[in-house]
C-alpha cells in the first residue's frame, strides 16, 4: 500500500531484488527516470531512479547497489522529481560525492538554483563554433593537435601511463593567450583508485588551485551505480558556471572506462539484447549525452571545455569505449606504450592523436602563420620516418637510400627533440613551432612539399640567419 | 475521428499505450501532457507501440496518447532553405526563441514539448502564376513560381494524385504559405491548394521515370572527381574509422558539388559539425554561381544528444525534402552523416520492442530499411508539366566499430551503393587527406561519365584516368618487394613507378579541404595536374627504357619536382596555362638530360 504527502509517494511492495535492480509493485502515479529514496529497516537511506515503468510496476535502479535490502521492511520513496543537484558559485573549492552532496565536512551548500543532473541537449543553432586557441604548453598538443575553448579532447591512455600527469599538466598550464582569466576546473572522478584521486587533491592544493575546483568523487570502491551519476553532476555545475557565470570551465573526466563498464552491469541486470562486447547498444547514444555537454553558446561569454580521461583495455584502440568516445569527441590525444617505454615524455603518438577543431584555433592572429603548414610537414615527415624505421628494421638501413635515412634520423629528432619535454615546462605555441623548424631543417629543403614556397623563406631556419 | 488511448509502460524512448483500437500503423500521435510528437511502429490487440521522438523523462502510465489520423509528414513549400531543423522539421531557431519566451537562460537547450510549424506562417513569397485557367491540371503541374531565394526558384506544384480542372488560380501577388493559390476541380469536387503541402515521409514522391545517371556531379575533390566519379542521381557511401575525415568529405561535398540544392542530415553526430556549416555556408560563396550557399542548402540536425528516436525519422525527413525539390527539376544533393546512427536508432528501437535480433543485434530488417532509402535516388523524369529532369543523388556516410568494414552496416550498404570511398585509417594518421584508399574504394559510374569529361575537358580523360589507377595499383605490388628488400634493389623501371606514385599521391590525390586555392579543383585543372603528372612519367620512362636511372632523372628535374608536387595549391583554378608551362619546362628538363645521354 501507498501513502502520498507532498507529491512523495511511499511504497514497501518488493517482489523482485536482481543486481542493483528493485521491482516494486502496487505503485501509481510513478514517472520515467523519477528519483526514488529507499528506506532499509535499518533506517539507512539509498538513492535510486525508474529505469521502466509500466501500470502498478517500476523498475528501481539503486546507486549503492541492493546489499542488505530485504523485500520485507524495505520503503521506497518516489520524490516526484528526476534527480537534481544544487548549483552555486560556492561549490568551487569544495568536494562532493558523485550525487553532489558535500563530502569535505564544510558547510551545507546554499543552492542558488536546483538542475536536473541530466541537462538538457544543447541546440545547434544556438552554439557557436570554437576557435580561441588554449595554449597548453605541451608541444604535441599545441603544435599538432591544438586544443579550443569549448572542445571536447579526450585522452586515450592504458593502465600505467602518465595521463594524469598530463591532464594534471594541462590544467595548470592552460591559458588563453591574452587572456588574464584562469579556467574553473571542475572535476569528475569516476570509479578511480584512492591514490588517483590524491594525486590530482594535491596537485590542486600545491597550485594553489583548489579555490576554483569543485571535485566530484566516486572512488573504485564506492558504489558502482553512482558513476552513472558522477559525470552529470560534475557537468550540471559546469553549465551553470560556464552559461550563467560566464566562466570557462574545464571539466576533467576520469576515467570514463569505469563510466561504461557501470553502464554494461546495469543493462546486464536489465537482460537488455547486448551490443558489441556485451555492452549496451544505447553506449553511443549515452556517452554522448555526456561527452555534447562540452561547448560556446551564442551571446555568452563562458564556455565548457571537456577533458575526459579512459583507459583503453589491452591499449585497444578499436575496443568500444575509445572507439565510440572518438567518434562523439573532437579528436583524441592518444599516449603510446613504446613511447613510454623508451622514457619519452609526454608519450603522445601524434600519428593516432587528432583536434578536429585545430583548424579553427591556429593562423595568423591566434597562433602564427606558418603554423598550419608546418603542423601538416611534421605529420607527413614523421609518418614517412616512422613507416622507414619498420623497413629498416627487416632490410636494415643501408638498403635505404641517403634522402631516406635523413627521415629516420628525423623520427628519432621528433620523438627526443619536439615531443619529449619536462612535466613542468611550459612553452609558448613560438618556441613549439621554433623547435619544429629547427628539425624540419635537417631534411633536404625541396622535401618540404607541404609547405609555400614564401613561409619556407620566412621562417627556415637556413634564411632566418641571414 | 483520431483514437485516444492511455499509457500502459514507458521504457526509454518506447512507449505502450492501450485503448488504440483504430490506430494506423506509422500514424503519428502525440504523447502526455507535453503533447510529444510519436510514431506507432507496431500494433497488437488493442495495444500500440510508439517511438517517442523526445525524452520521455517524467512522463506517468495513465497520460494520454491522441492519435492525430496522418503518418508523420513533412511540410513543402517556399521556406525551407536556408534552414534549419530537427529531426521531425521543427526549425530549431524557432525552438530557441520559443524558449527563451519564457526561461531566457534555457535558451540554448531543447527542451520538450515545443510545437512551430515548419515553415513560416506570417512572411509573404511574390507568387508568379504560370498555368492556364480552365485547363486539365495534374499532380506535378506547375502552377505558378516563387523566388525562394537569389539561387532557387520554387515551383507551385500540383500535389501528386490530384487531377482535374484549374477553376481558379491566383493572381500576381504576395502570398502567405497558407493561403490559397488555386483551385482544382475534380468529381464535383473543390480542391484548394496552398503554397504549403504535406507528404508522408515514408512515402517516395512519385516521378514519371527513372533515367540513366550520365553526368558526373563534379565535386571538385580530385580523387573523387577523377579516379572515383560521382553521378547526378547516383548512391554513394563513405565509411571509415574515426578521425579518417568523414565529415570533412562530406562537408566539402555540400560545400563545393555542382548541385543546386543540398540537403545535409546531421544524423546522431557532433552538435559543433551542424554549427559550422551554419556558422560557414551563409558566409561562403556556391563556387558555381557566386552566391551565399546558405541559400541552396537545408540542414536537419539531430545530433548525438538529442532524442535517439528522432534520428530514424531525420533520414526519412531529409529524403523527402530532396525529392520535392527534384520534382521542380533540380539535381539535389542528400549527405547523411551518418547512416550507422541511423541503424543504431533502428537496434534500440527493436531492442525495446523484444524483437529477434539479427546480426550484432541489429534487428533483420536492417537491409531492407537501407535498400528503401538508397532507392530514393536517382534521376528522373518529374511528374506533370513542363517536362524536366531532376535528380537526388544520396551519399551517407558510415561508422564502422573499430573501422571494420565487414559490420552489417558497411556490408550491407555496400550492396545498395555504386560509389564507394573507403576512407583509411593509416593515410589518415600521416595526414594524407581525403584518407580515400584507392585500393578499396570504387565507382560504378566511371564509364558512364567517360563521354562527359570527352565531350567537355578532354578526349583522352579516360586513357590518363587508367594510366593513373594503373601506377598506384602497380605501386602496391611495388611496395611488397620494398617491404621485403628495401628500394634499392628494385630495378630503375620499377622505382619510377614508385617515384610517380610519390608524385601523383603528393601532388594530386593529397587536397587540403581548408586551403583556399587546393580546396576546390575544376575538372579542367584536374585534368592539367593529371597529365603534366602522367606525361612526365611517359617521358621518364623513355629516358628509363635507354638507360637512364631515377637519380639522374630526379637531379635533372631539381626543383621542377617541387613545383609540380605545389602545383595544386600554387597555381589557381583560371592559371591553367601555367600548368602547361610547368609541364613543358619539366619535359624539357627531360629532354637536355636524354641530349646529355645521347
Amino acid at each position: 500500500m501507498g501513502m502520498e504527502i507532498a507529491g512523495i509517494r511511499e511504497y514497501s511492495r518488493i517482489t523482485e531484488i536482481k543486481g542493483p535492480l528493485l521491482i516494486v509493485e502496487g505503485v501509481t502515479n510513478v514517472a520515467y527516470d523519477e528519483i526514488v529514496e529507499v528506506e532499509l529497516p535499518t533506517g539507512e537511506k539509498r538513492r535510486g531512479r525508474v529505469l521502466d515503468v509500466a501500470r502498478g510496476v517500476a523498475v528501481v535502479q539503486v546507486f549503492e547497489g541492493t546489499t542488505g535490502i530485504t523485500t520485507t521492511g524495505t520503503r521506497v520513496r518516489f520524490l516526484g522529481k528526476p534527480l537534481e543537484i544544487p548549483v552555486s558559485e560556492d561549490m568551487l573549492g569544495r568536494i562532493f560525492n558523485g550525487l553532489g552532496e558535500p563530502i569535505d565536512g564544510g558547510p551545507k551548500i546554499i543552492a542558488e538554483d536546483e538542475r536536473d543532473v541530466n541537462g538538457a541537449p544543447l541546440n545547434p543553432a544556438e552554439r557557436s563554433y570554437p576557435e580561441d586557441f588554449i595554449q597548453t604548453g605541451v608541444s604535441a598538443i599545441d603544435g599538432m593537435n591544438t586544443l579550443v575553448r569549448g572542445q571536447k579532447l579526450p585522452i586515450f591512455s592504458g593502465s600505467g601511463m602518465p595521463h594524469n600527469i598530463l591532464a594534471a599538466q594541462i590544467a595548470r598550464q592552460a591559458t588563453v593567450r591574452g587572456e588574464a582569466e584562469e579556467f574553473a576546473v571542475v572535476f569528475a572522478a569516476i570509479g578511480i583508485k584512492y591514490d588517483d584521486y590524491m594525486f590530482f587533491k594535491k596537485f590542486f592544493e600545491e597550485t594553489g588551485a583548489l579555490n576554483r575546483v569543485a571535485m566530484f568523487v566516486n572512488l573504485a570502491d564506492e558504489p558502482a551505480m553512482v558513476r552513472l551519476v558522477t559525470p552529470r553532476s560534475a557537468l550540471t555545475l559546469a553549465e551553470y558556471l560556464a552559461y550563467e557565470r560566464d566562466m570557462h570551465v574545464l571539466v576533467i573526466l576520469t576515467d570514463m572506462t569505469n563510466y561504461a563498464e557501470a553502464l554494461r552491469e546495469i543493462s546486464a541486470a536489465r537482460e537488455e539484447v547486448p551490443g558489441r562486447q556485451g555492452y549496451p547498444g544505447y553506449l553511443y547514444s549515452d556517452l554522448a549525452s555526456i561527452y555534447e555537454r562540452a561547448g560556446r553558446v551564442k551571446g555568452k561569454k563562458g564556455s565548457i571545455t571537456q577533458m575526459p580521461i579512459l583507459t583503453m583495455p589491452n591499449d585497444d584502440i578499436t575496443h568500444p569505449i575509445p572507439d565510440l568516445t572518438g567518434y562523439i569527441t573532437e579528436g583524441q590525444i592518444v599516449l603510446s606504450r613504446e613511447l613510454h617505454n623508451k622514457g619519452i615524455y609526454p608519450p603522445i603518438n601524434v600519428l593516432m592523436s587528432l583536434s578536429r577543431l585545430m583548424k579553427e584555433g591556429i593562423g595568423p592572429g591566434k597562433t602564427r602563420e606558418d603554423h598550419a603548414e608546418v603542423s601538416n610537414q611534421l605529420y607527413a615527415a614523421y609518418s614517412r620516418g616512422v613507416e622507414l624505421r619498420s623497413l629498416a628494421a627487416v632490410v636494415g638501413e643501408e638498403s635505404l637510400s641517403q634522402t631516406d635515412r635523413k627521415y629516420l634520423k628525423f623520427a628519432d629528432l621528433f620523438e627526443r627533440r619536439f615531443l619529449s619535454q619536462g612535466p613542468r615546462e611550459n612553452r609558448t605555441i613560438e618556441q613549439t613551432l621554433d623547435i619544429a623548424w629547427e628539425i624540419l631543417a635537417t631534411l633536404p629543403e625541396e622535401e618540404l612539399v607541404n609547405i609555400k614556397e614564401e613561409t619556407i623563406k620566412k621562417y627556415h631556419p637556413n634564411y632566418r640567419s641571414m | 475521428m483520431p483514437v485516444k488511448g492511455r499509457i500502459v509502460r514507458i521504457s526509454g524512448p518506447l512507449i505502450i499505450a492501450e485503448n488504440m483500437q483504430g490506430a494506423q500503423m506509422f500514424e503519428m500521435v502525440r504523447v502526455g501532457e507535453d503533447r510529444l510528437i510519436g510514431e506507432i511502429t507496431r500494433i497488437r490487440g488493442d495495444k500500440a507501440y510508439i517511438q517517442v521522438y523526445e525524452s520521455t523523462t517524467g512522463l506517468k502510465p495513465g497520460e494520454v496518447v491522441e492519435g492525430t489520423g496522418a503518418p508523420l509528414s513533412v511540410e513543402l513549400g517556399p521556406g525551407l532553405l536556408g534552414t534549419i531543423y530537427d529531426g521531425v522539421q521543427r526549425p530549431l531557431p524557432l525552438i530557441a526563441e520559443t524558449i527563451a519566451r519564457d526561461l531566457p537562460h534555457r535558451r540554448m537547450f531543447i527542451e520538450r514539448g515545443i510545437d512551430v510549424p515548419p515553415l513560416p506562417r506570417d512572411k509573404k513569397w511574390h507568387f508568379k502564376p504560370q498555368a492556364e485557367l480552365g485547363g486539365k491540371v495534374e499532380g506535378g503541374d506547375v502552377l505558378g513560381i516563387v523566388e525562394e531565394t537569389s539561387l532557387i526558384t520554387h515551383k507551385i506544384m500540383v500535389p501528386p494524385g490530384v487531377r482535374g480542372t484549374l477553376t481558379w488560380l491566383a493572381v500576381e501577388g504576395d502570398y502567405t504559405v497558407d493561403e490559397v493559390i488555386a483551385q482544382v476541380r475534380t468529381d464535383g469536387k473543390t480542391i484548394d491548394i496552398r503554397m504549403a503541402q504535406r507528404w508522408p515521409v515514408r512515402i517516395p514522391r512519385p516521378f514519371k521515370a527513372k533515367l540513366d545517371p550520365t553526368e558526373p556531379l563534379i565535386t571538385g575533390t580530385r580523387i573523387i572527381d577523377t579516379l572515383f566519379p560521382m553521378a547526378r542521381g547516383g548512391t554513394g557511401a563513405v565509411p571509415g574509422g574515426f578521425g579518417t575525415g568523414k565529415t570533412v568529405t562530406l562537408h566539402s561535398l555540400a560545400q563545393w558539388s555542382s548541385a543546386r540544392v543540398v540537403v545535409y542530415i546531421g544524423c546522431g553526430e557532433r552538435g559543433n559539425e551542424m554549427t559550422e556549416v551554419l556558422e560557414r555556408f551563409p558566409k561562403y560563396k556556391d563556387p558555381w554561381t557566386g552566391k551565399p550557399l546558405m541559400e541552396r542548402t537545408i540542414l536537419i540536425a539531430n545530433t548525438s544528444n538529442m532524442p535517439v528516436a528522432a534520428r530514424e525519422a531525420s533520414i526519412y525527413v531529409g529524403v523527402t525534402l530532396a525529392e520535392y525539390y527534384r520534382d521542380m527539376g533540380y539535381d539535389v544533393l542528400l549527405v547523411a552523416d551518418s547512416t550507422s546512427r541511423w541503424a543504431e536508432a533502428l537496434r534500440e528501437i527493436a531492442g525495446r520492442l523484444e524483437e529477434m535480433p539479427a546480426e550484432e543485434g541489429y534487428p533483420s530488417y536492417l537491409a531492407s530499411r537501407l535498400a528503401e532509402f538508397y532507392e530514393r535516388a536517382g534521376r528522373v523524369e518529374a511528374l506533370g508539366s513542363p517536362e524536366r529532369m531532376g535528380s537526388v543523388t544520396i551519399v551517407g556516410a558510415v561508422s564502422p566499430p573499430g573501422g571494420d568494414f565487414t559490420e552489417p552496416v558497411t556490408s550491407h550498404t555496400k550492396r545498395f551503393i555504386r560509389v564507394f570511398w573507403a576512407l583509411d585509417t593509416k593515410l589518415a594518421y600521416s595526414r594524407h587527406y581525403p584518407a580515400i584508399n584507392w585500393l578499396l574504394s570504387y565507382s560504378a559510374y566511371t564509364d558512364l561519365v567517360a563521354e562527359w569529361w570527352h565531350k567537355n575537358v578532354d578526349k583522352r580523360w579516360k586513357e590518363y584516368r587508367d594510366e593513373a589507377m594503373e601506377i598506384l595499383l602497380r605501386e602496391d605490388e611495388l611496395q611488397e618487394i620494398v617491404r621485403l628488400v628495401g628500394t634499392e634493389s628494385l630495378d630503375e623501371k620499377d622505382k619510377l613507378v614508385l617515384e610517380t606514385a610519390r608524385l601523383l599521391k603528393d601532388g594530386f590525390l593529397k587536397q587540403n579541404a581548408f586551403d583556399p586555392i587546393d580546396a576546390f579543383t575544376t575538372p579542367e585543372k584536374q585534368f592539367k595536374l593529371l597529365k603534366m603528372i602522367l606525361d612526365f612519367h611517359r617521358k621518364a620512362a623513355q629516358l628509363v627504357e635507354h638507360g637512364a636511372t631515377v637519380a639522374q632523372i630526379r637531379d635533372a628535374v631539381g626543383r621542377l619536382y617541387v613545383e609540380m608536387v605545389k602545383a595544386k595549391f600554387s597555381i589557381k583554378n583560371d592559371e591553367l596555362e601555367k600548368i602547361e608551362e610547368l609541364r613543358n619546362r619539366a619535359l624539357k628538363a627531360l629532354e637536355s638530360l636524354e641530349a646529355r645521354l645521347g
